[in-house]
């Protein structure tokens, strides 16, 4: 019996977090994103779908400022015709979509929603699987998206598509190395992989990038962790935009650059298997920032000291907290979505070998020297003066002839003949 | 033929770190940004915006008494000061019509008719709004000032036949027009 009860929780969080939180989290997004360009541009966007109540004989529409938009989109592209052309690989074609949305929503699984909540004398965690390799987990399987863009691309068979699926191949492979490299830092200073942990931690001890309190109480950070807040924020800078890179948003979204290669990958694809691109793009994009909220700027946690009588509040055995923790996240989270939006429509696109000189060039080396920046800077009470020493006048050594290859790789060649 | 090799401009480090034209891209957008929430965008006043960005919105707000002296709306028929129909069948709008719109089965004056001078005048006038391009050649091509665009630009229907303007409907959206030429008015 206790099983079932157990299997049932993880049913209940599966559904309010995936289906509830995250997905409608995709409309609100393509909302957000098609009003706040509009407001950009001076435009207005879209703001009139609503409850036609004029179609029931009242006078005056019911229209949410537009939020209806997304779902009459949604709606028409259910009722497109599903057309697949003669051409294509029909099994890779038909699995293509699927493998984009699967794994960005899979991942939705580590990221910790809020504090535990506790409903008669139980205690329930607000993430669905509690792993202990969160961050790990999160990037092995939202690395599979590569593949449903491939597929996508090379299904198709067809010259833009196909482009377009080699584009991103190169270009999702290149950025998950800065990824990774990007976090370890961060790992290293929380010695921690499970995602709750760290984000319990940011919340007792300061947020990652805002370490203003320390045990619940403000303070000014002691100088190792202000002195870690250096390589923090070039972890912060270079995982961020190497997320925008990895759901190919916009400065970096070479995959689907309508004026080279038609629609790019999903050039030849309809309907609702066109939707699927559509809300797996999204999806990534919410997925990128939950991870970036929760590694950098402390998750659910509402900061500044608060968090512990957030936790504490409770009616009889109904310990809340987390439902407001939750909303917390959900507010950084849009915030955070609302900044992916805002350099989409600033940023002009990037051309595919600069993409290529960012990734492998700046961003893998940037990474590498600010891994052992942190390690110096973490081990630094545990090590003499002399091997201090050392430790940074080689880092300097290393960032100084990094830079210098930097410098002469950019140097055109020199012309053979006149 | 001259070639001109154009010099790739020398950037320096601030623009190579590409980090500061960011940050002016981000003050950039958000200024128009709240420009455009407060109604305060560049040319908003000059183009009536609704309060959000410069735009108008459709059907609450009409851009009818910006619209200029000049504007071609729908063509009409008008009649003069004496209620007679100007038009006198010439056909001439009709053979000027570039999309052919425009349907004229001329008809006579009876004899007993105050205006039978001017012997003749439209039986049927038919123009076709969904192929008039409001190019206003029949107003121009008319030697008695009888066929005018006027600033009517909402022409709407259900049906195809809905679109078909006819000599009633033509009528009434023209209306009368005084002060053109008088020659059939014998007062005058």
């Amino acid at each position: 019996m206790p099983d079932l009860i157990q299997i049932a929780i993880i049913l209940v969080k599966i559904v309010a977090l995936t289906f509830l939180v995250v997905l409608p989290l995709v409309p609100i997004s393509v909302y957000f994103e098609r009003r706040f360009s509009a407001v950009i541009q001076d435009r207005v966007g879209p703001n009139r779908v609503g409850i036609p109540l004029s179609l029931f004989g009242f006078k005056k529409d019911f229209h949410f400022f537009g939020l209806i938009q997304p779902m009459a989109d949604g709606l028409k592209l259910f009722l497109k015709e599903d057309f697949t052309p003669a051409h294509v690989r029909k099994t890779f074609y038909w699995l293509a979509p699927v493998l984009t949305v699967a794994p960005a929503l899979i991942t939705v699984c580590v990221i910790p929603f809020g504090s535990p909540i506790t409903i008669f004398g139980h205690t329930e965690k607000l993430v669905i699987a509690d792993l202990d390799i969160g961050p790990l987990f999160v990037f092995a399987v939202s690395s599979l998206t590569v593949y449903g863009i491939t597929l996508a691309g090379w299904s198709s068979n067809s010259k833009f598509p196909f482009i377009g699926g080699v584009r991103s191949t190169a270009q999702m492979i290149s950025y998950e190395i800065a990824l990774g490299l990007s976090i370890i830092p961060v790992l290293m200073f929380f010695g921690e992989l499970n995602l709750g942990k760290i984000v319990q931690y940011q919340a007792d001890n300061g947020w990652l990038l805002l370490p203003l309190w320390k045990n619940g109480h403000f303070s000014l950070p002691d100088p190792q962790t202000a002195l870690f807040w250096i390589p923090a924020a070039i972890s912060f800078v270079i995982f961020t935009i190497s997320i925008f890179a990895e759901t190919n948003r916009m400065p970096f979204d070479l995959p689907e650059c309508e004026t080279e290669l038609v629609g790019g990958y999903h050039t030849e694809y309809s309907s609702m298997k066109f939707a699927l691109f559509f809300m797996g793009e999204y999806a990534a994009m919410v997925i990128g920032s939950a991870l970036i909220v929760t590694l950098f700027l402390g998750g659910w946690s509402v900061g500044f000291t608060a968090d512990k009588w957030i936790q504490g509040l409770h009616i009889g055995g109904f310990h809340f907290g987390g439902l407001i923790h939750l909303t917390a996240f959900v507010g950084k989270l849009v915030v955070f979505i609302l900044f992916f939006i805002l350099v989409r429509w600033t940023v002009p696109r990037f051309r595919y070998d600069q993409l290529m000189k960012l990734g492998w060039v700046i961003f893998f080396e940037a990474a590498l020297i600010n891994v052992f920046l942190a390690a110096l800077i973490l081990a630094a009470p545990h090590l003499t003066i002399a091997i201090l020493g050392i430790g940074t006048v080689l880092l300097v050594v290393v960032t100084a002839a990094v830079i210098w290859v930097a410098k002469v790789s950019e140097e055109s060649p020199k012309i053979l003949r006149a | 033929m001259a070639v001109i090799k154009l010099q790739r401009p020398k950037l320096n480090f601030g623009e190579k770190i590409y980090f500061g034209a960011l940050i002016k891209g981000f003050f950039l957008t958000m200024t128009h940004a709240v420009k455009s929430l407060r109604g305060k965008s560049a040319g908003a006043d000059s183009l009536a915006s609704s309060g959000l960005g410069v735009t108008m919105q459709f059907p609450e707000q009409r851009w009818d008494e910006h619209l200029p002296e000049y504007y071609r709306g729908a063509p009409t028929l008008v009649t003069d000061e004496q209620g007679r129909e100007r038009c006198v069948s010439c056909q001439l709008c009709e053979f000027i019509c570039p999309p052919k719109a425009i349907k004229i089965t001329p008809g006579e004056i009876p004899s007993d008719d105050p205006w039978a001078k001017v012997e003749k005048r439209p039986k049927e006038f038919d123009i076709d709004m969904i192929r008039c391009i409001y190019c206003g050649m029949c107003e121009e091509v008319c030697p008695e000032q009888a066929i005018f665009l006027r600033k009517d630009y909402l022409i709407t229907g259900l049906k195809r036949a809905d679109m078909v303007h006819d000599k009633d409907k033509l009528y009434q959206i023209g209306g009368v027009r005084t002060g053109l030429v008088n020659k059939w008015n014998e007062l005058k």
